[in-house]
């Protein structure tokens, strides 16, 4: 393997990160803050997908898809927590797993029943087709280098946000005692109604992005919750610069695995063997990383304080 | 007054079981996959079935027909269930349909041994064209491995010197890479067995890139063909490589897929432009229909309802051992032309290349633009002894 094919790589791992890190910044912050187990946090990531899509379809525009779905989906985010979510904070964790499990099937069947089974078609426009070398002779598509950029800046808009601003002292106040918060005179609820509607425009934001490079299809946002879980668990719930980290260790974990050990295999194994046993481990290598991570440091990488 | 009763009653039950006699009812159970991520295809699929059953007027054979729809959810064990229901409480005369290789697996033996017959639609696995292939089972499909095996052959003839395979891993990946392998003699740079339901293959793409192969074969069927096809195009691997598909790009995924897929290769057994009238009258209804092309799914799930018809009309009954008859007789009116059966049980059919693109209202379509194989049958008829 070459350096700039494993630059390459790196650049793929960090793409794959970002987009994790979106996704779980707002889960981290549900379950961390506000003590909730939300598994119906991969549905925002189809509907932010879903919304773009149908949206660019129907105005031809892709900008224009994403400036409607982004508050399509903090309004469907704000809506869920007022419908169902506040009702459940103070069930135990089990009923909170079965009530979002169910929530899954319900928006998995929704988006069916109005969408249809198929794949929606979404693409972004040409202007964003074009590549930059990131190297000589290395060229990178532009649209995954936006990501890369966006993701960013959403990480940097949100750590200032929650160490810097006065509502950030109020988010912080409120997970380590909401009782006190309270009393001081602090709605405690339209906070988190806040806070879960953000986090849901955040993973829409990540199925907006992610929808032209992938199969916008019901149930498109599983697999990635199942790794974003993952993401938190090993950055430590509740803490949005854990999650950060995280996540850019496990899209390069997973993405320099696949790609270097079926080749590592193969230099001290036979062919077909090797090309068993290497994507194996290679599907293994993030579930194999937190479980490492939880043996030597139970609380995950970087616990919020006074966890 | 008793005896007047019984008279009666005798009479009344007699005139029931005539008027049954007279109007003999053929069941065929249709077992598809109807929800979840494929039931895409499995609504293409019943879609079809009602457009065959719509088009022979509600009759297969003349006989009046019932078809019930059963929905597997991609589950053997459900499958395995369905099948036992559709056998023992709804007593179907035949069992069509089943996407899956699994699935098939899983239910032929119950079926086969209950004397009922039964029609792939779609799953054609080595065992049952080989050493399992029972009398009461008949193909509408193909065998798995003759896919690949055309576009290995293809790509051979073509003078394709080296290629680059990709598949999922899993058993079905792994057999198509084996059937390309059988026709294809050019070397192989490199066998790279992706996650199955994998979604992005970027990572894959940029060492395919700096490996700079002048060809790809993929096997990337569902969800996984759409976003490895859209990557490849956004990636502007065309000027890489060229890419060369089996089961990725299809009716299916073409209309998620729109213009990213033009100029993609293929080899299938049917295509929506293969010129008979059974075809053009089936694709033109179902666009005028459903709305958009059916895919070769929605074909052979036509041609399976086609074959039933076929039997039952030839021969004049809805007895499994004299619709086999005539079955494996050949000569069955289908979308690809009048069928001929091997010693298996299996078609004996033509093999097309096939190129995406654009029909005259600007619809991105598969095109056929060569015949790979003509009157192809499989590796496995040999080993099968009813």
């Amino acid at each position: 393997m070459t350096a700039t094919l494993l630059l390459e790589q790196v650049f793929n791992g960090l793409q794959a990160g970002i987009t994790l890190f979106l996704i779980a910044a707002g889960l981290t912050l549900i379950l961390g803050i506000m003590d909730f187990v939300f598994l119906a946090h991969g549905s925002q990531v189809m509907i932010g997908a879903y919304a773009a899509s149908a949206v660019t379809i129907a105005t031809n525009n892709f900008y224009l898809g994403i400036l409607a779905a982004i508050p399509i989906t903090f309004f469907c985010g704000y809506l869920l927590e007022w419908l169902i979510i506040r009702h459940l904070y103070r069930r135990d964790h089990m009923d909170q797993v079965l009530a979002t499990f169910g929530l899954i099937l319900f928006f998995n069947e929704a988006i069916r029943i109005t969408f249809g089974p198929a794949a929606l078609f979404s693409n972004f426009p040409p202007s964003l087709a074009g590549f930059i070398e990131i190297l000589p002779d290395t060229p990178y598509p532009v649209f995954r280098i936006l990501i890369i950029l966006v993701g960013l800046v959403c990480a940097v808009a949100i750590h200032l946000f929650v160490s810097r601003t006065r509502v950030g002292a109020m988010v912080r106040a409120g997970a380590s005692n909401p009782e006190m918060t309270a009393a001081l005179g602090i709605n405690i609820k339209i906070l988190f109604r806040f806070i879960f509607a953000a986090g849901a425009t955040f993973a829409g934001l990540a199925g907006m992005m992610i929808g032209p490079l992938t199969s916008v299809e019901p149930g498109m946002g599983e697999p990635l919750l199942i790794l974003s879980l993952v993401v938190i668990i090993i950055g430590g719930i509740g803490s949005v610069r854990g999650a950060f980290i995280a996540a850019i260790i496990i899209g390069l974990v997973d993405t320099i695995g696949r790609v270097m050990l079926p080749m590592l295999f193969r230099t001290f194994m036979s062919g077909p063997t090797a090309d068993t046993a290497g994507p194996a481990l290679a599907s293994m290598s993030v579930y194999i990383l937190m479980a490492v991570v939880l043996v030597f440091k139970p609380t995950g990488l970087f616990p919020p304080k006074g966890a | 007054m008793d005896n007047k009763i019984i008279t009666a009653a005798l009479a009344a039950g007699f005139l029931a079981s005539a008027s049954v006699a007279f109007a003999e009812t053929i069941k065929v159970g249709y077992m598809t996959t109807l929800s979840g991520g494929a039931g895409i295809i499995g609504k293409q699929m019943k879609n079809a079935v009602e457009l065959a059953m719509e088009h022979k007027g509600g009759k297969l054979g003349g006989m009046d027909a019932e078809v019930i729809f059963v929905d597997d959810q991609r589950k053997p064990d459900v499958a395995k269930q369905l099948a036992n229901k559709l056998i023992k409480s709804e007593k179907v005369d035949v069992i069509g349909g089943i996407i899956w290789s699994n699935l098939m697996m899983a239910i032929h033996k119950q079926v086969t041994r209950a004397d009922t017959l039964l029609i792939s639609s779609n799953a054609g696995p080595s065992p049952l064209a080989g050493s399992n292939c029972h009398k009461n089972f008949v193909s509408m499909s193909w065998q798995n491995d003759q896919t690949p095996e055309a576009m290995g052959k293809y790509m051979n003839s073509a003078g394709v010197k080296s290629v680059y395979a990709m598949a999922p891993n899993y058993q079905a990946g792994k057999d198509m890479i084996e059937g390309f392998k059988r026709f294809y003699k050019g070397e192989i740079v490199s066998e790279v067995y992706t996650k199955l339901g994998q979604t992005d293959f970027q990572a894959e793409l940029s060492v395919l890139r700096a490996a700079k192969p002048a060809a790809t074969f993929i096997f990337q069927p569902g969800g996984m063909g759409v976003n490895f096809v859209k990557q490849w195009n956004q990636a502007g691997m065309d000027n890489v490589s060229k890419l060369y598909t089996v089961f990725s790009v299809d009716g299916i995924s073409l209309p998620a897929l729109k213009d990213t897929a033009l100029g993609t290769i293929s080899t299938q057994t049917w295509s929506p432009d293969l010129d008979n009238a059974i075809n053009n009258r089936f694709v033109a209804d179902y666009k005028s229909k459903f709305g958009g092309y059916p895919s070769f799914y929605a074909a052979q799930a036509y041609d399976t309802i086609l074959a039933i018809d076929h039997a039952v009309a030839k021969s004049g009954s809805k007895d499994t051992a004299k619709m086999r008859a005539v079955l494996a007789a050949g000569d069955i009116p289908t979308t690809r032309g009048s069928l001929q059966m091997n010693s298996n049980q299996f078609p004996i059919q033509n093999f097309y290349l096939r190129e995406v693109v654009k029909d005259t209202d600007g619809v991105v379509t598969s095109k056929i633009i060569d015949t790979v194989f003509e009157n192809h049958g499989d590796a496995y008829a040999q080993d099968c002894k009813f």
